[in-house]
């Protein structure tokens, strides 16, 4: 699905990652843990492919493609979805009209018929009820005035229409309440099967109990300097990242 | 400079997609303005003495004129003498039917869009359309006839209603009131009249289209609508231009009269040839719209979605003189490349418990320069006034500017006026948002800009508000490979 090789990235002229690796097959679920400051929305937001940031070097191959080519929109419509830390408010822009446009955008790169009103409404309101949202919301501006918890959802609802083959979760468990937390993540593990993988970017190992992770992966100073299963998320539970750190720091003396 | 800022630059360099110049047959004066000429267009037209004097009247007094320097629009002087004032398009006899119409000028119509067919009476929409100075088309007008509406081009106006147009040229906007709004009253060649009798709401919405097709002609076409108590209008105007080298100048007058409980609607979309990217030819768009509501309880609305014109010079106004009379104004201007607009609202209160919204939204690229300049006036008796002003500016790109210049006099401490206003940029993360989801960059670019222009928008009559949206699309579109 996803293959990063030796990803250097800098922002500004100041390098973020520093040699990533990454192999995602089909149908994993990968954590990405780390400190702030580590380099973790770096990481989600140059696979989304946000122009700030400047790949030095290395390479990423999704499903064949050489991604660091192709254009957001692009890697958007070949099935790669970014839920964002912060999604940005579009004022005047209706819920409704936003996601019958981009079902449809994305329906149409897979070489899917549009669907006509009715379809679509019973299409999203099919998955609303996955995200345990209230239908109220088509009618609001995109994410303006929404709740932390509000746009989480919108992300997962999002998501969810949108049937990505590679989904990377930006932080969404920051600034959700456990009942949120809860519906957040069991709206990923209905939408986990054989074929999608996910990238779990995340600060805390919380969201950890309910999605379960099939490798949980380290990063520190831009680089993954640990990898293992969920177990690893539980040590640093206990420990911190501090004893992360300081074997890293002793190694690099 | 970043790459979104690239982008948001390729998307800002479109090309004009209405020039085209149909091959009608057209008879028309030669070039320049003088006495003689105020007269020969009035003879062309067959008109009354008292209309030939009142041109010439206001033709001596646009001599003693001068061009207005405040506006925030720089252009070269116009050549008044370098204009052609009268061109129509040749006809061998009066029009009955859409069959004896020029196949050409139907082309003209279809390319632009505008079904001047019975299509477009299923949609409810009768069109009175302009080319160049003659009107050459009114359709559904024997229906609207039998509701006592009139709805007719001025020059059949003058002709067949003379003492109305006696009694409302020049009522609302004096030949005198400005230099341009003198120079059309002297030399207007045709326009549109609409009459709405007591009580009478019209069934349908009133449409004309006007386009500059000659070169070299100055389009200056007159408006007026008159709506009697309790009757109910909604007019809407569209233009376009096709593509010239030379600037050509367009300075109309529209005047709205509403009488007590009448409800005047006036939308426009504008869409003339608004130069090149480099800023070379365009339409100078010199217009004077106002509106009065006479009456108690009337109301008055414009609404303007402006994209096109080199140079726009323009400020749709109400005069709010019947106690409880309601002046409303909602604008999407639009300028790219070179393009310069001025343009606002000017409400003056005179009445009491009048009230007014003001509800800007300019929309600056490219080169460009946005600015609104808006007027609230509250008068010494307009006890309870009321108006509330939002004006928001959107910048795509970093070489555009937005200005805004509201102006306030209040005669009456009873007066509440309110007024908001927002600069901001268009964001890259909203642009980054909305290509995460699979939108195509012009895409994500239009859906936000619809989304800031909706509240104007949501003002429109809805077939002219999907025509609106796919303009601004049109107008911020650039060549995104």
């Amino acid at each position: 699905m996803l293959t990063v090789k030796d990803l250097k990235v800098a922002v500004e002229d100041k390098t973020i990652l520093n040699g990533i690796n990454l192999e995602v097959k089909p149908g994993e679920v990968h954590a990405i843990m780390g400190p702030n400051g580590s380099g973790k929305s770096t990481f989600a937001n140059v696979i989304a492919g946000r122009e700030d940031y400047e790949v030095e070097s290395g390479s990423v191959i999704y499903k064949g493609e050489d991604l660091l080519e192709m254009e957001v929109d692009e890697r958007a419509l070949a099935g790669i979805f970014m839920a964002f830390q912060y999604p940005v408010e579009i004022p005047g822009v209706s819920t409704s009209n936003f996601l019958k446009s981009i079902v449809n955008a994305n329906r149409e790169a897979r070489g899917l018929e549009e669907l006509n009103a009715m379809q679509m409404l019973k299409y999203i309101r099919e998955k609303i009820e996955l995200v345990g949202m209230d239908e109220k919301f088509l009618r609001r501006s995109l994410n303006e005035g929404f709740s932390g918890g509000e746009k989480k959802r919108s992300e997962m609802l999002q998501m969810a229409l949108l049937e990505p083959s590679l989904a990377i979760l930006d932080e969404t468990d920051s600034g959700l309440d456990i009942d949120a937390l809860r519906i957040v993540s069991e709206a990923v593990n209905k939408l986990r099967t054989q074929d999608r993988s996910f990238i779990i970017v995340t600060h805390y190992q919380r969201l950890l109990n309910y999605i379960e992770p099939d490798f949980v992966h380290v990063l520190y100073n831009g680089r993954i300097v640990k990898s293992g299963d969920k177990s690893l998320a539980l040590e640093l539970e206990d420990k911190g990242y501090d004893w992360i750190k300081e074997e890293v720091d002793a190694v690099a003396v | 400079m970043s790459d979104s800022m690239q982008t948001l630059e390729q998307h800002t360099k479109s090309d004009y997609k209405y020039g085209f110049t149909s091959n009608i047959e057209t008879d028309k004066l030669p070039k320049g303005l003088s006495e003689d000429v105020v007269r020969a267009i009035s003879a062309k037209k067959n008109e009354p003495e008292w209309l030939t004097e009142w041109r010439l009247k206001a033709y001596r007094q646009f001599l003693e004129m001068t061009e207005p320097k405040w506006p925030n629009v720089d252009y070269p002087p116009v050549d008044l003498q370098d204009i052609i004032y009268y061109a129509a398009p040749k006809k061998k006899k009066k029009l009955d039917s859409l069959d004896e119409v020029d196949p050409e000028l139907l082309d003209t119509f279809n390319k632009l869009g505008i079904p001047l067919d019975e299509q477009k009476m299923l949609a409810g929409v009768a069109v009175d359309a302009v080319i160049d100075s003659v009107s050459v088309k009114t359709t559904y007008k024997e229906k609207l006839a039998e509701l006592g509406i009139i709805f007719c081009s001025f020059s059949e106006a003058v002709q067949e209603h003379p003492e109305l147009i006696k009694k409302y040229i020049g009522s609302v906007v004096p030949a005198n009131d400005n230099y341009f709004a003198a120079l059309n009253s002297a030399v207007f060649s045709d326009g549109s009249f609409v009459y709405l009798p007591k009580g009478v709401k019209c069934p349908m919405e009133l449409s004309t289209y006007f386009r500059i097709n000659e070169r070299d002609t100055g389009q200056f076409e007159r408006t007026l609508i008159v709506a009697e108590e309790g009757s109910q209008v909604s007019y809407l105007e569209g233009c376009t231009a096709p593509m010239r080298d030379e600037n050509q100048l367009h300075a109309a007058v529209v005047e709205l009269v509403a009488m007590d409980d009448a409800t005047i609607k006036y939308s426009t979309v504008q869409n003339w040839y608004p130069g090149d990217k480099d800023g070379k030819g365009g339409i100078y768009n010199f217009v004077t719209k106002r509106g009065l509501c006479k009456g108690v309880n009337s109301k008055i609305t414009w609404t303007q979605v402006e994209t096109g014109s080199a140079v726009t010079w323009k400020y749709p106004s109400c005069v709010l003189l019947g106690d409880n009379s309601v002046g409303e104004f909602y604008s999407v201007a639009v300028t790219n490349n070179r393009q310069q607009a001025d343009t606002g609202t000017k409400m003056t209160h005179l009445g009491k418990n009048t009230r007014s919204t003001i509800i800007s939204k300019g929309i600056s690229a490219g080169y460009s320069h946005n600015s609104y300049r808006g007027l609230v006036k509250i008068g010494k008796k307009a006890e309870n006034a009321h108006n509330f002003s939002v004006c928001d500016s959107l910048l795509m790109g970093d070489k555009c500017g937005a200005h805004t210049f509201p102006y306030l006099e209040v005669q009456n401490n009873t007066a509440k006026v309110e007024h908001e206003a927002t600069t901001s940029k268009i964001g890259e993360d909203q642009l980054f948002y909305l290509m995460q989801r699979g939108l195509s960059e012009e895409n994500a670019v239009n859906t936000i800009v619809n989304g800031f222009a909706k509240e104007v928008f949501n003002e429109l009559p809805m077939e002219f508000a999907v025509e609106a949206q796919k303009l601004l699309a049109i107008s911020l579109e650039g060549s995104v490979g």
